[in-house]
């Protein structure tokens, strides 16, 4: 596969001030990414440098094999082929619908501008508004129009800058779910930006986990969540704890859930101190086992409960559970392990 | 990061010209020709005419021109201040149409109303004869107020320039969230008191702002004191150009002018960076206003029509009943050609000066940095500069550019180019663009402001250049405030007379020159309806005011889309 987008090992920055530290990530043709971080990782202005807003400081990108940016130069954005979404749509307020979509393709011969018009309007489920002023849509809408127009002169790689965020949260995965299949239809690149790992679990194929302006992991959504690359990713994605534990076999590590086995992270040998992550849905409820523990909090979640447990040892680990699973506050309940994959990192001292 | 990689941007700087960066820079620095000329003469050595300017005058120009900042700052502030309380925190029959009303003296320029007042009040005016009327008084019985006085002066530049520390007091009233004020009337503080220990010091800055423009057009009047007979800078450095023929003293003259007006910039920067400090709280709901009843209610109308009825209504109706008198004269005369040559020379330096702000606002607006605000900030004092000084610093570089010119092209092919820059429109043009340059710009950047930055992202990764972005989505965006732009402009040059009166080609009159010739000459009600052109031209401004700071109340508008 050839790669569409390659970021070879960036910083950006404004003046002497650099908010992006040596990022690296490439997308294949027709794939998915997503920069997923907290607000002020630099994820928006890593967007912004491959977009060809922000000049880079060193390293360089490719857009199909074509070198865009590099230090003391940087293609403007108007010749890189490459579309984006903005996060308050940024719809041209003296333009229709129709015309907002037409901009990127003014160049086009009448006919087929209008036709790509209406095959997006109809791709974006908005056939009839095309005669519509953009304040006359709701915001869903708009978003809708947002994309459309983006997509309108076939670019080579689309952008999307938290095109959600101000949208209902209900309503955020379904879109994200719903963009991802215009784009995998209009066989389009995608790289999203945003906060919000559900959105980010809806629409990627790969996903960058940023913080202070690194990408500390470019993985799937999978590998992320079960396989951490370090404890700040952990602590990023989905929800559980690390339990303190020790090393001791090669593929062996001894905790409070008692010994479980698992890859054992490199320079680590028997008797070395490590933090073990306990996912929720690692551990089931067992009324058999002679693991015993206290339940300490519960917090209902429709289809199953999220328990907070309290281990022998003292320490808490939470625990999901299918909801017919009902158990009061103080109430002591059977646990078993169940992994699939171990993640475990060295302790910081 | 490479140490060659950290150079580079510094060398794309050095190695490609930046259009944007570099057509703003330019256009600055032509713009501040002139104040830089006048300055310029600082340095130059006194001349026999300026030591003897020194001897005789000087201490009567400032002298003057202090009593005239001092009467006319107490007489906007004992207006202003007032009215704009009025208006905005209390309630009583007529407020609304107050509230545009009071700015309408706006529209009257002060030579205008000066000459005006000076026919209705003189020994032969309709008020003199009535009194002389009813009382049976003669010639030298009575004693009358001389409006040609410097307390004169005084009351006409109060009675038009007021509006400035109005609007701005008022706009600062209205601002001012109701939680403060709300607060300091749960802790016991009436109206009266409310507005001396809460309002008014919250207001100070803005009042002050308001106050310094004022005082910036007192310093710049040209047509009152010299109609007045009244010797001040603007006047004299006049007397001493085309009555002393020394360019050279008229400029040193200008400079100790301008050090008037940079203590008043000085003291308009500082009082509007202090205003921001003053909003603590962001919560803004719908004023309450003090229902007024009894006198109160009576005092409140009386108060706010005296300025109405003195600063505009009576001089308008004068200058009405004059031109009603001589419509036959001024149908027949050139008041046609006069209107054609106001209007052509109002909508050209309009165009530029709202080409040259955009050029600057788009320009700051892509390419933000030291140089570029220092560029801007400078181009735009041009506000604050008397259209005599501009005149002054326009026409010494002008005119020696057209004498090296036409030396060099009578030595080298034996033509002679004459007054190219100097004698023509160009100068004109220039001049007003150097003055009008802050209405354009002010105006187009609050347009350019409402415009998200994700609107150029956007236009851009759809293909679009810097420049079309800014003609295909700025510039139909912002029509408005174009729109707006221009008109004002438009109007500031229609009124204009100083820089006109020095630097209008042989034999071309406006409007405003021709009203200013005719009353000197005392042909008071053949001027009346240029005048009256005039006026009515300066009411336009007055409405799209009245309209933007209406809806300006923060939590009372903004549906920008």
């Amino acid at each position: 596969m050839t790669k569409l987008l390659d970021v070879e090992n960036i910083d950006v920055g404004y003046g002497n001030h650099t908010v992006v530290f040596d990022a690296a990530l490439h997308l294949t043709k027709g794939a998915i990414g997503v920069l997923l971080g907290p607000s002020g990782c630099g994820k928006t202005t890593l967007l912004r440098a491959i977009a060809g807003f922000e000049p880079v400081q060193s390293g360089r990108i490719l857009l199909a094999g074509d070198e865009v940016s590099r230090p003391g130069w940087t293609l403007p954005p108007e010749k890189r082929q490459v579309g984006m979404v903005f996060q308050d749509f940024a719809l041209f307020p003296h333009l229709t619908v129709a015309d907002n979509i037409a901009f990127g393709i003014r160049r086009w011969p009448s006919d087929k501008r209008a036709a790509r018009v209406q095959e997006l309007l109809q791709l974006v489920g908005l056939p009839q508004y095309g005669k519509n002023y953009p304040h006359a849509l709701s915001g869903g809408q708009q978003q809708r129009v947002a994309l459309a127009r983006a997509l309108a002169p076939k670019p080579r790689l689309l952008l999307l800058d938290e095109p959600f965020s101000s949208m209902d949260v209900e309503l955020r995965e379904s879109l994200a779910r719903e963009v991802r299949t215009i784009l995998k239809h209009e066989g389009i690149t995608g790289l999203m930006v945003t906060h919000d790992q559900f959105e980010a679990f809806a629409i990627a194929d790969r996903i960058a986990v940023m913080h202070g302006g690194r990408i500390l992991q470019w993985d799937t959504a999978y590998n992320l969540y079960h396989q951490p690359a370090d404890r700040q990713v952990a602590d990023f994605i989905g929800q559980g704890v690390l339990l303190q534990g020790m090393v001791v076999g090669e593929t062996m590590v001894e905790t409070p859930l008692g010994p479980i086995a698992g890859k054992v992270p490199e320079g680590c040998r028997k008797g070395c101190p490590v933090d073990v992550l306990i996912r929720p849905d690692d551990l089931m409820l067992d009324p058999a086992s002679a693991l015993q523990a206290e339940v300490v909090d519960k917090a209902f979640r429709g289809a199953v409960f999220l328990y907070t447990l309290r281990l022998p040892s003292g320490a808490t680990v939470l625990c999901q559970a299918p909801s017919h699973h009902d158990h009061a506050i103080g109430e002591r309940v059977g646990l078993r392990p169940d992994f699939d994959h171990l993640a475990v990192f060295p302790r910081r001292e | 990061m490479t140490p060659a990689a950290a150079t580079f941007p510094a060398l794309k700087v050095l190695s490609r010209p930046d259009p944007w960066r570099g057509g703003v820079v330019l256009a600055a620095l032509l713009l501040a020709l002139p104040v830089l000329v006048v300055f310029s003469f600082v340095f130059a050595p006194a001349g026999e005419v300026w030591l003897h300017l020194k001897q005789t005058v000087l201490q009567e120009y400032i002298t003057n021109s202090l009593v005239l900042l001092l009467g006319v700052g107490v007489g906007v502030l004992a207006i202003g201040i007032p009215a704009a309380w009025m208006v905005s925190l209390c309630e009583f029959p007529g407020r609304r149409l107050f509230e545009w009303g009071l700015l309408l003296p706006m529209a009257m320029p002060a030579y205008i109303i000066a000459y005006t007042y000076t026919g209705m009040l003189d020994f032969a005016g309709p008020v003199q004869t009535q009194l002389r009327d009813w009382f049976g008084w003669g010639y030298g019985d009575y004693w009358f107020p001389d409006v040609r006085s410097l307390p004169g002066a005084v009351t006409m530049l109060s009675l038009v320039q007021y509006p400035y520390v109005y609007l701005l007091s008022r706009a600062a009233f209205l601002e001012q969230s109701i939680c403060v004020l709300e607060v300091s009337r749960t802790l016991g503080t009436g109206p009266w008191a409310g507005f001396a220990r809460v309002a008014l010091p919250l207001a100070r800055p803005a009042i002050i702002t308001g106050l310094s423009l004022a005082l910036m057009e007192t310093l710049a009047d040209y047509g009152t004191v010299q109609y007045f007979g009244l010797a001040t800078f603007t006047t004299g450095i006049f007397r001493t150009w085309f009555g002393l023929g020394d360019p050279a003293a008229a400029a040193q003259l200008s400079a100790v002018l301008m050090s008037f007006v940079f203590v008043l910039i000085l003291l308009e920067r500082w009082s509007r960076r202090r205003a921001r400090f003053h909003h603590t709280s962001t919560r803004y709901s719908h004023l309450p206003r003090y229902q007024l009843r009894g006198w109160r209610r009576i005092g409140a109308i009386v108060g706010c029509s005296i300025p109405v009825l003195f600063g505009f209504l009576l001089p308008a109706l004068q200058l009405g009943a004059w031109a009603v008198d001589t419509v036959d004269a001024w149908l027949k005369a050139d008041f046609f050609h006069l209107v054609a040559n106001s209007l052509m020379l109002a909508a050209i330096t309009a165009v530029l000066a709202v080409a040259l702000a955009l050029l600057m606002a788009y320009g700051r607006r892509l390419r933000s940095s030291r140089p570029v605000d220092l560029a801007v900030r400078v181009a735009s004092m041009g506000y604050a500069v008397p259209g005599t000084v501009i005149a002054v610093g326009v026409i010494l570089p002008f005119a020696w550019l057209d004498n090296t010119l036409d030396a060099f092209m009578r030595a080298q092919f034996d033509i002679s180019t004459g007054l190219i820059l100097s004698g023509t429109l160009v100068a004109l043009v220039f001049a007003y663009c150097v003055r009008f340059l802050a209405v354009s710009l002010n105006t187009v950047e609050a347009g350019l402001g409402k415009i998200k930055p994700s609107m150029d992202d956007a236009a851009r990764c759809l293909g679009l250049a810097p420049r079309r972005v800014l003609r295909e989505v700025h510039m139909p965006i912002m029509r408005g405030s174009l729109l707006t732009a221009l008109l004002l402009v438009f109007v500031d040059v229609l009124k204009e007379l100083p820089a006109t009166l020095i630097l209008r080609p042989f034999n071309f009159n406006t409007l405003a020159v021709r009203t200013f010739e005719l009353a000197s000459d005392e042909r008071l009600a053949d001027s009346a309806s240029a005048a009256l052109a005039i006026v009515l031209a300066g009411i336009v401004p007055v409405i799209l005011l009245s309209r933007t700071i209406g809806r300006s109340r923060p939590g009372h508008d903004q549906t920008v889309c």
